[in-house]
């Protein structure tokens, strides 16, 4: 079964981390990254940039508006993800729990949906 | 049982009746104490909640149909177990004409498991621990997981639980399908965890258990301070939980039910009104109970983990055996609230520790420990905080100062007996006072 991780943290933490503390958790995420592909857990993910690049769009009476940033002011932003295979849900929660933004911030746990 | 009764056929005669009535009993009986292992072991064998409920109900039906005619099986439980998943394979064949995908279910089913051996000893108590440990899991929310567990695991109905609860049938039906949604969509499995997982999910568990005896044995709201039935079905689940997995918290944890449960007859009047620990007629208190948690607790320290179920026991156990109030080890029992500050620190954790303390050394030390919690502006809003504040100044003649504390208590709980105790307190004060 397919589960998304989603990646929320502090973006504003992390503008503020000095040269090593950046490359560390970067660090800490390669090797998470090359783990979960050798566990075979791995299927896809990506960082994302900050949410001053965000735009939130709506169509409303057939009308496209676009704002700027993302919908919610909220502590927490994401900030990624990884798409990872896991056997149930146990399995995916051990895999989330050691993404290393899950020490921060933290990990929402969400099943593909799968149609038809 | 004798198996020469003829068939159905012969249903008028009486001594066939008789034979019907005790096959039924036995059912009725067979029913309360194994249908819940029944429906473990259907759950994993069918892989989902409700198809194994519809199977065990079928294979109780079935039994009332054929036992009375042909005898209880020597392994009933096997029995049941091997019908309900017949019938489950027979219902998605018959569904399978309307929806494909349950043909290839059916046969799934079929093929996974050797009958014979799903019904061994190990394996039914097994199953048990996998409901347990299903229905406790943290991803459901707590109210889900408490609900869940009465239902699936204590067998207890929905308006059972709802009456327990203070809540609405619906509401807490539409909670467990929720709650089974969640763990299929989500695949939440049906397993024991791993040795690793264990510490923190066998806690989940724990919490489950411990929240549900506290609705029986303090009821968070209504009009009587406890609902006895819902603490047995927690101490129940207690046992349950030692008998599959005999860990040190677990043990800490029945034996701190238990020592608390030893006081219910004492903890109310016969007008329903609350008589607060110094003052409970000990004779009252149920030895059986006190015998059993001492035991319990003494096991579970000699294990060596001090948890905090185990150490609040302990505590237990220490009032549990004092004759009195003044004659209670207070210096011991502050000791063991230390400790627990250290393993499991909260604001209520320490609350009770100021009142050992205030046993120990007096009022004036307990109240100095009480309004350094209040200056920090933790139990802003715990109505237990400001009683045990009001009961302190009291002690020490500050009228005034009681009498506010005893006030705001009350506006804070929701209980009739604890603020119509509050407000005799409040009386009695106010008459000295003017």
């Amino acid at each position: 079964m397919k589960y998304l991780c989603l990646i929320y943290d502090d973006e504003s933490a992390g503008a503020r981390m000095t040269k090593e503390q950046g490359e560390a958790m970067m660090a800490d995420y390669f090797a998470f990254t090359d783990g979960i592909k050798k566990s075979g857990h791995y299927v896809a993910g990506e960082a994302l940039k900050p949410t001053n690049t965000a735009s939130t769009v709506r169509v409303r009476q057939g009308k496209v508006s676009t704002t700027d940033g993302p919908f919610a002011e909220t502590k927490e932003q994401l900030g990624g993800y990884y798409l990872i295979e896991a056997k149930d849900l146990n399995d995916a929660i051990q895999v989330a729990s050691r993404i290393p933004s899950a020490k921060s911030g933290s990990i929402e746990v969400r099943p593909i949906e799968v149609f038809g | 049982m004798a198996s020469d009764a003829a068939g159905p056929g012969d249903a008028g005669n009486p001594l066939n009746n008789d034979a019907d009535e005790r096959a039924r009993e036995q059912i009725g009986a067979i029913y309360r104490s194994d249908s819940r292992r029944v429906l473990a072991t259907l759950i994993r064998l069918l892989g989902d909640f409700d198809r194994a409920e519809e199977a065990m109900h079928d294979a109780f039906t079935a039994a009332l149909d054929s036992w009375p005619a042909s005898g209880v099986p020597d392994n009933p439980r096997a029995w049941l177990v091997s019908t309900g998943r017949f019938k489950a394979i027979d219902r998605l064949r018959r569904g399978a004409r309307f929806d494909a995908a349950l043909a290839g279910l059916a046969e799934q089913i079929e093929a996974s498991v050797p009958p014979a051996g799903s019904v061994e000893e190990d394996g039914l108590e097994d199953d048990r621990l996998r409901l347990i440990f299903t229905c406790c899991h943290p991803a459901l929310s707590a109210d889900a997981r408490i609900a869940l567990t009465l239902r699936e695991v204590c067998g207890l109905e929905t308006e059972e639980i709802a009456r327990a609860f203070l809540t609405s049938a619906p509401t807490l039906a539409q909670r467990i399908v929720r709650a089974k949604g969640k763990i299929r969509d989500a695949r939440i499995p049906y397993q024991v965890p791993s040795r690793t997982e264990l510490p923190e999910r066998l806690d989940t568990v724990l919490h489950v258990v411990y929240l549900v005896f506290n609705e029986g044995y303090s009821a968070s709201g209504g009009d009587s301070l406890t609902r006895p039935d819902v603490s047995a079905e927690a101490i129940r689940l207690g046992r349950l939980l030692i008998d599959l997995l005999p860990e040190p918290e677990a043990i800490g944890l029945l034996a701190l039910m238990l020592l608390h449960d030893s006081r219910r007859a004492a903890r109310t009047s016969p007008e329903g009104e609350i008589v607060l620990l110094d003052a409970q007629d000990r004779s009252l208190w149920n030895r059986q109970q006190i015998d059993e948690g001492v035991e319990l607790v003494e096991r579970a320290l000699s294990l060596r983990r001090l948890g905090p179920y185990t150490l609040q026991a302990a505590i237990a156990a220490v009032h549990a055996e004092a004759r009195d109030s003044a004659g209670t080890d207070w210096t011991q029992i502050a000791g063991l609230y230390d400790v627990l500050m250290r393993v499991d620190p909260s604001p209520v954790v320490e609350l009770n520790r100021a009142a050992a303390i205030a046993m120990r050394d007096g009022p004036e030390a307990g109240l100095t420990l009480i309004d350094a919690i209040f200056a920090r502006g933790d139990l802003a809003d715990y109505h237990f905080a400001y009683s045990a504040r009001a009961d302190l100044c009291r002690r020490l003649g500050r009228t005034a100062e009681a009498i506010a504390a005893y006030e705001r208590a009350a506006t804070l709980t929701n209980q009739a007996p604890e603020r119509r105790f509050l407000e005799r307190r409040l009386a009695e004060l106010r008459a000295l006072h003017s």
